[in-house]
């Protein structure tokens, strides 16, 4: 080849960057939607919770009191129902305060009152976490935060609740 | 970038000489499409292989959502056929590609059969040949099943009828391909799945395995 052609792409450079492109382009649209797929549930929008009855608004003391109640569970193909806790009281301005159970550390369960250094607190077992009657976190305990409210609708007398969410 | 990674492990692997091996040798012209078109026949291998890679790619993807259970497997499939992104696309590539497949290993046994290929020294290629192509036959017939609908169901039902009427032992081999004597159920449904995606699989990767080494050392057989 000639000194004025060395800029030039030659042939067997032309072809390795065609077939590579097009080979990559096809490999591409094969996989991409098995990819696609795959991270589908990073796509799935949140589903919006429902409001469920669990107990009369009368019954509501200022001593927390553990309720359950089940909500319609929709995972993939498979509908179930599903138990849920809260630990519902009212707090110190009468307002109703529906905490979940689930420590905030690494998601064991607390308990209200089980420990006799710390009766008036949520305790959870799994590392010693600690919570106040609010649900907030006692520092120099692991718990970072504090325990997950339930979004509450008090209707006719009866409170209903929806999904936890961080404060 | 790319060139530099390269050098880095290939200086201290030695990795060129493998790919040589594996990927740098010249296509003789006789089995070349660009030189005589009628060398088209030389291509139903390799596009076996390509659809086969395609089938293993969905197939993984698919077991991400199908459950292999009589009360899961129709409504696993139909989840992710129906809401699942894509999902649609990944069972369709899965499940027209065994169809390709079954036919390009099918055009790919006739070429090799009508051109003499199987001959010496290549008897033992067109063996394992032979195999690879129950194999693909039998992750036909147990992925079939999996769907778990009235197709899927009726036509194991025919299969195992048909495996039965195997002499002597064919209620034998009809009771161990469907885990019972006379339910085609729950059992059949979990060994089909274990079947089609472990055992056949593993065959599979071992055989073609063979079939290309022997390839290479061989080579591909001489114009006609």
């Amino acid at each position: 080849m000639s000194e004025k052609k060395n800029n030039q792409v030659s042939r067997r450079t032309f072809l390795n960057y065609t077939l590579t492109g097009v080979g990559g382009f096809m490999g591409a649209a094969m996989v991409a939607p098995m990819v696609g797929m795959a991270v589908d549930p990073l796509l799935q929008a949140d589903g919006e919770g429902d409001f469920v009855y669990v107990m009369d608004e009368d019954e509501i003391t200022e001593e927390p009191q553990r309720k359950t109640f089940t909500i319609d569970q929709e995972d993939g193909w498979y509908e179930s129902q599903a138990e849920r806790v809260a630990w519902i009281f009212r707090d110190g301005n009468g307002d109703i305060l529906a905490l979940s159970p689930i420590c905030t550390h690494l998601g064991c369960i607390v308990d209200w009152g089980v420990q006799d250094d710390h009766p008036d607190q949520f305790y959870c077992p799994c590392h010693d976490g600690r919570y106040d009657k609010d649900g907030v976190n006692i520092p120099g305990t692991p718990p970072t935060e504090p325990l997950h409210v339930y979004e509450q609708r008090v209707d006719d007398g009866r409170l209903y609740l929806g999904r936890a969410n961080p404060r | 970038m790319l060139a530099k990674i390269y050098e880095w492990i290939d200086e201290r692997l030695d990795i060129t000489p493998i790919w040589r091996d594996i990927a740098d040798h010249e296509v003789p012209e006789h089995v070349n499409p660009a030189h005589h078109f009628s060398a088209f026949v030389y291509c139903f291998g390799g596009l076996t292989f390509f659809v086969t890679v395609i089938q293993v790619l969905s197939g993984m993807f698919l077991t991400m959502y199908y459950v292999p259970d009589i009360e899961n497997a129709w409504n696993s499939v139909q989840y992710l056929q129906s809401q699942v992104a894509h999902g649609q696309i990944v069972r369709g590539m899965h499940h027209w590609g065994a169809s390709v497949v079954t036919v390009m290993i099918f055009l790919h046994t006739l070429r090799v059969f009508f051109q003499g290929a199987y001959k010496k020294p290549r008897e033992l290629n067109w063996v394992v040949g032979v195999l690879l192509f129950f194999v693909i036959l039998g992750l036909g017939f147990t992925g079939y099943l999996l769907p778990w609908d009235n197709k899927a169901f009726f036509a194991t039902q025919v299969g195992l009828e048909i495996a039965e009427s195997v002499p002597i032992i064919g209620p034998d081999i009809k009771t161990l391909l469907a885990g019972d004597p006379n339910i085609v159920g729950a059992q059949t449904l979990t060994r089909f799945f274990a079947i089609h995606v472990f055992f056949l699989p593993a065959a599979l990767f071992g055989l073609m395995g063979a079939h290309f080494i022997m390839i290479r050392k061989q080579g591909i057989t001489g114009p006609l």
